[in-house]
């Protein structure tokens, strides 16, 4: 890797602080951008760890019965901590990669780095949970915006994530044979109003809510023989699109399966 | 009872402790006084023209000692390439040069173009990335039928095409071949493709040159299967070094696969630079850079047809492969889909007439050579899969359809070449049946069926030709060296005894199982015996470890040496005790007087050896150390049968392996918890080859594709079942003195095919017609051909 100053701030304030300076960089738990370091492919003049602010770390049940994740809490402490309030994020979270992955690794620099293949995003959009930063508040609707690109402005930190808690949820994984991260995941969560699907790993877009699915449900029809559009799915070495599409309509019904 | 050392011990690996300890001596863990480092910069393109290379700002930057390109290697050989292909026309193979550094092209991703030598690693690589290369890019070849279609894309200017050769074998049976399928009652015929794959050793390739300005000694420390032979290669074809003055050091190395048997680019530029320099210079492969420098392996793309009479007995076998050989020649790359390969087309079965048509091509990929199996998995694979469509075409038993043509009758002479010395393939089949516990199949396959799976179940055989090899044959089929091997007992004064050896260890245990011999012949305890390799200094020439050749080849040698051993020892015996030699008896670790109460101990005579106060110095010299060299008469014949049980979720593609039974005739056996190590190995790797590895590059543009374990998938501990081996179905090997076979690569030789059979079971049980997929049959694959 190349050269960079390092600072490790105590607060948030300080972080964003740090943040404004030129080619500042934020550091989460490094799992994406530690690699990126060292095959050169990128050179912040300066990281910013996030590691060092406790105010960003931990899960509580808010009284309005959602759960607030701080952004720099790892993998391991949502899958431990979230287990008895949400226990579809908990698995999530425990299914990240593996066990040095998800004691590094964390829910904020997950969501901010939106890697088309993560599963955060899904759960997030899926439970339209809300990301809480240092300046303001965005609907997980409103948050995701294709590859790599979020509502995140420069030098913004996710300092938490909020999630309603819904009645009852899923996760179906399919791991990308390579990497283990999802070829396709399928958030599903049932909330009073409506039942919201999320697919990640699928699209060229990133992350995704599966509409018409969600119209079928909210109609009472059944997803049987249903699968999204194979256009603008992703194409690599480890599925077609058509592929791709037809595995969203399988996890899809066995996350409905499962919750059932 | 097993026993608990000696032969047939499962003696404890004892270099396992200082492996797991992190207490090894790898060669990245050894560093030099002085020592600079060198990044190398590499080709970016499949295929161009460097027009200009301009150093002049790199060269000014913090730390740089030097940098090289390839004009500094003009009056330098290029990289050797270790056996010569005669044609079908009797024309020598397409021979083009490989430069240590890019010369006017580069052929590959990953091609070396310059390197730089700098203070820290860090410093070489800024300096790298200041390098301005031009590079005028050039159409990719990477296709191979394309690449030998009219009007392709050169990958060597210099050479009238992209063909390396194009071999038939035997080439006098073709007309025999092509009569007996136009008799034939049925004929199948499969292609099929044998997926490129990277090794992918543990360890990556590391590399450092050191040069004594005292004595003009150049040493290469490298992470090498083979010191002895990259010290010939090196030293007499590339930088004009004499033995005497090159010393070559292959340390512990942590796996190798046949990826470490060949000479490469770096490890010349490092005692090259090292000389040039007067101070080490050291290089340390990122795993990124192994993706796209060290050797693959396979990527053959083949048609294979079987004739058969009305009877379903083979008749005869008829192939025609394109087998990639990249952009240059590797050390032994074109032995592999040749020797090492059509000599093995006709299998475990009397097939009476065979014809294997090769062509090697040259494409902008990286160089393709032997990876654990060699030509003997393209083989193997082929021949088991059309065996198996047969069966299914026929509806016949596959099992039953083997049984009726498997090779009988020892020694067999095939029709390509080789002569099988022993074997009982229905032992081995009989077996299989047994621990694959072929009968309860049925009942699993409902049970699998009743929770909405489809199951599957594969089987085939295997042979291979191991202990490479008899020299004067390999040197008729074009080898340019000898493949016998060298061990030196060495027994000390009190007792103990160093033996060196020209093989070397890499993961397969041979400090551990090399003294189980030499203490079962001597009686004494295997702690008393050490295993020196791996530095051209200290060992005999030996040919090193590849082919499964270790303990038939080099344990031979060193059999033959503690023979000679013992028979000097027995004359200092008899003359300690007043004996005649003749009576002279040695067990466990005593010589005795026979029929007397007479003896004295393996130390006594030793100790008298060196200290040679009351010795026969008259008749023998003193001293207690013997060497020998042992170049086999044949190869060895290893073969078995195997199973696969596969489960196939009929949603999404997925294939699991869920059981997997090997029945292996490796010959006798020294450490049978090695042997099941070594089969557990190669299971995993072909299973890998099977389900999840994929060299892939962009047909367009000859990128690679899968460039890191985020898109080349190794098999991980969940993707494999807990295995059922077996070597209990021993026929010796009747021309080594061990009876040995080896077994280092049988398992990656004989699962891949089963693991495909099964695949195709199960999907044609749930009513699919698919006959075929090509591996890895990752779950999109197989879902594609389940959608017809």
């Amino acid at each position: 890797m190349y050269n960079f100053e390092f600072e490790r701030p105590g607060s948030v304030a300080e972080a964003v602080a740090a943040l404004k300076s030129e080619e500042a960089q934020a550091l989460g738990g490094g799992q994406t951008l530690i690699p990126t370091l060292k095959q050169r492919l990128a050179a912040p003049a300066k990281l910013v760890s996030l590691g060092g602010i406790a105010e960003m770390k931990g899960v509580c049940l808010n009284d309005d019965g959602s759960l607030s994740i701080g952004g720099g809490t790892t993998h391991a402490e949502v899958a431990r901590a979230a287990a008895a309030h949400y226990p579809a994020l908990a698995a999530l979270a425990g299914g990240i990669g593996d066990p040095a992955v998800r004691n590094r690794g964390t829910i904020g620099g997950s969501l901010a780095n939106n890697d088309p293949s993560a599963c955060y995003p899904s759960a997030a959009l899926g439970s339209g949970a809300t990301i809480v930063t240092d300046r303001r508040e965005i609907a997980a609707d409103d948050y995701f915006q294709g590859l790599f690109t979020t509502a995140l402005d420069e030098g913004e930190i996710i300092t938490s994530v909020r999630f309603p808690v819904p009645e009852k949820a899923n996760y179906q994984k399919f791991l990308q044979p390579a990497s283990r991260f999802a070829l396709v995941g399928v958030f599903v969560a049932h909330y009073a109003g409506g039942t919201r699907i999320a697919v990640t790993g699928a699209s060229e877009d990133g992350v995704f809510r599966w509409s018409a699915a969600e119209e079928a449900l909210a109609s009472g029809a059944a997803l049987d023989g249903m699968a999204p559009e194979a256009d603008g799915m992703i194409a690599d070495l480890h599925g077609t699109k058509a592929y791709r599409a037809h595995l969203t309509g399988v996890l899809t019904r066995r996350a409905l399966q499962a919750m059932a | 009872m097993p026993k608990d050392s000696g032969i047939g011990a499962s003696s404890k690996r004892r270099e396992d402790v200082r492996f797991l300890t992190g207490a090894g001596n790898y060669t990245d863990d050894i560093n030099i006084h002085g020592q600079a480092y060198v990044h190398f910069l590499r080709s970016d393109v499949a295929h161009g023209r460097i027009v200009s290379l301009d150093t002049s700002a790199a060269a000014a930057m913090p730390g740089v000692v030097r940098i090289f390109t390839g004009a500094d290697f003009e009056g330098v050989g290029g990289l050797p390439c270790g056996w010569q292909v005669t044609d079908r026309h009797g024309q020598p193979m397409a021979e083009p040069g490989h430069p240590v550094l890019a010369q006017g092209k580069v052929r590959h991703v990953g091609d070396p173009i310059a390197a730089v030598v700098a203070e820290s690693p860090e410093q070489a690589r800024d300096a790298a990335e200041a390098i301005e290369a031009e590079i005028e890019e050039l159409p990719a070849v990477i296709d191979m039928k394309a690449a030998l279609a009219e009007g392709a894309a050169k990958v060597h200017d210099d050479l009238p095409s992209n063909l390396c050769y194009d071999w038939g074998f035997v080439e006098e049976n073709k007309g025999a071949v092509d009569a007996a399928f136009a008799e034939a009652a049925h004929v199948t015929t499969l292609e099929l493709v044998n997926n490129r794959l990277v090794a992918n050793p543990m360890e990556p390739r590391v590399a450092i040159g050191d040069y004594a300005r005292a004595t003009g000694e150049s040493t290469l420390y490298t992470t090498s299967q083979n010191p002895h032979v990259i010290r010939l290669l090196m030293g007499a074809f590339v930088l004009g070094i004499p033995e005497h003055k090159l010393r070559v050091v292959a340390p512990d190395v942590g796996g190798g696969f046949g990826s470490k048997i060949f000479h490469y680019a770096e490890e010349a530029f490092c005692t090259f630079a090292a000389k040039a320099l007067a101070r080490p210079v050291k290089w340390t492969s990122s795993r990124s850079e192994a993706f796209m420098s060290d050797a693959h392996g396979r990527d053959h793309v083949s048609k294979i047809e079987l004739a058969l009479d009305a009877d379903n007995n083979f008749t005869a076998l008829r192939t025609e492969t394109y087998a990639n050989m990249g952009a240059y020649l590797s050390t032994f790359a074109p032995s592999v889909p040749t020797w090492l390969h059509g000599t093995l087309m006709a299998g475990n079965y009397k097939t009476p007439l065979i014809y294997v048509n090769v062509k090697a091509v040259f494409t902008n990929t990286v160089p393709v050579d032997a990876y654990r199996g060699a030509g003997r998995p393209e083989a193997t694979y082929q021949l088991e899969r059309v065996i198996d469509k047969a069966a299914r075409e026929l509806g016949v038993d596959p099992i039953a359809l083997r049984r009726q043509n498997f090779v009988t009758e020892f020694p067999y002479q095939t029709p390509v070449a080789v002569v099988y010395d022993t074997g009982d393939y229905n032992a081995t089949m009989d077996k299989l049946e047994e621990i694959a516990d072929i009968a309860g199949f049925a009942a699993r396959r409902a049970e699998s069926e009743a929770r909405g799976k489809l199951r599957g179940l594969g089987v085939n055989c295997y042979i291979e030709a191991c202990g490479i090899a008899p020299s004067n044959l390999v040197g008729q089929l074009g080898a340019r060296a000898g493949l016998y091997d060298a061990a030196t007992v060495r027994v000390n004064a009190t007792g103990s005894i160093s033996v060196m050896v020209g093989a070397h260890s890499h993961g397969q245990g041979h400090e551990t199982a090399f003294p189980q011999v030499v203490a079962e012949m001597l009686g004494i305890d295997e702690s008393m015996i050490e295993i020196v390799h791996g530095d051209s200094s200290k060992i005999p020439f030996g040919m090193g470890t590849y082919g499964s050749r270790s303990l038939a080849v080099c344990g031979s040698a060193m059999v033959r040496a503690t023979e000679k051993i013992i028979n000097k020892a027995k004359k200092i015996a008899a003359h300690l005790m007043e004996a005649s030699e003749a009576d002279i008896e040695l067990k466990d670790g005593q010589f005795s007087v026979a029929g007397t109460d007479k003896s004295v101990a393996w130390g006594d005579v030793t100790l008298a050896a060196y200290v040679p106060h009351n010795y026969p110095l008259e008749d023998i010299e003193p001293g207690l150390e013997e060497t020998a060299f042992y170049d086999p008469s044949n190869f060895t014949y290893p073969a078995g049968a195997y199973a696969c049980e596969v489960e196939v979720d009929p949603e999404t593609g997925k294939v699991t392996v869920e059981r997997f039974s090997a029945a292996d005739d490796f010959g006798n056996i020294v450490n049978p918890m090695i042997v099941s190590g070594q089969v557990h190995g190669g299971l995993g790797q072909g299973i890998g080859q099977a389900l999840l590895e994929n060299c892939a590059y962009d047909p367009e543009t000859g990128q690679l594709l899968s460039a890191s374990y985020m898109d080349y998938a190794m098999p991980r501990a969940d993707d494999v079942p807990f295995y059922a081996v077996d070597h209990s179905c021993a026929t010796p090997c009747t021309h080594n003195p061990l009876g040995v076979k080896g077994c280092g690569e049988a398992g990656a030789i004989g699962s891949p095919p089963s693991v495909v059979n099964a695949v195709i079971d199960a999907l044609q049980s749930g009513g699919k017609a698919v006959t075929h997929i090509d591996m890895p049959m990752s779950p999109s694959r197989v879902w594609s051909a389940m959608q017809g």
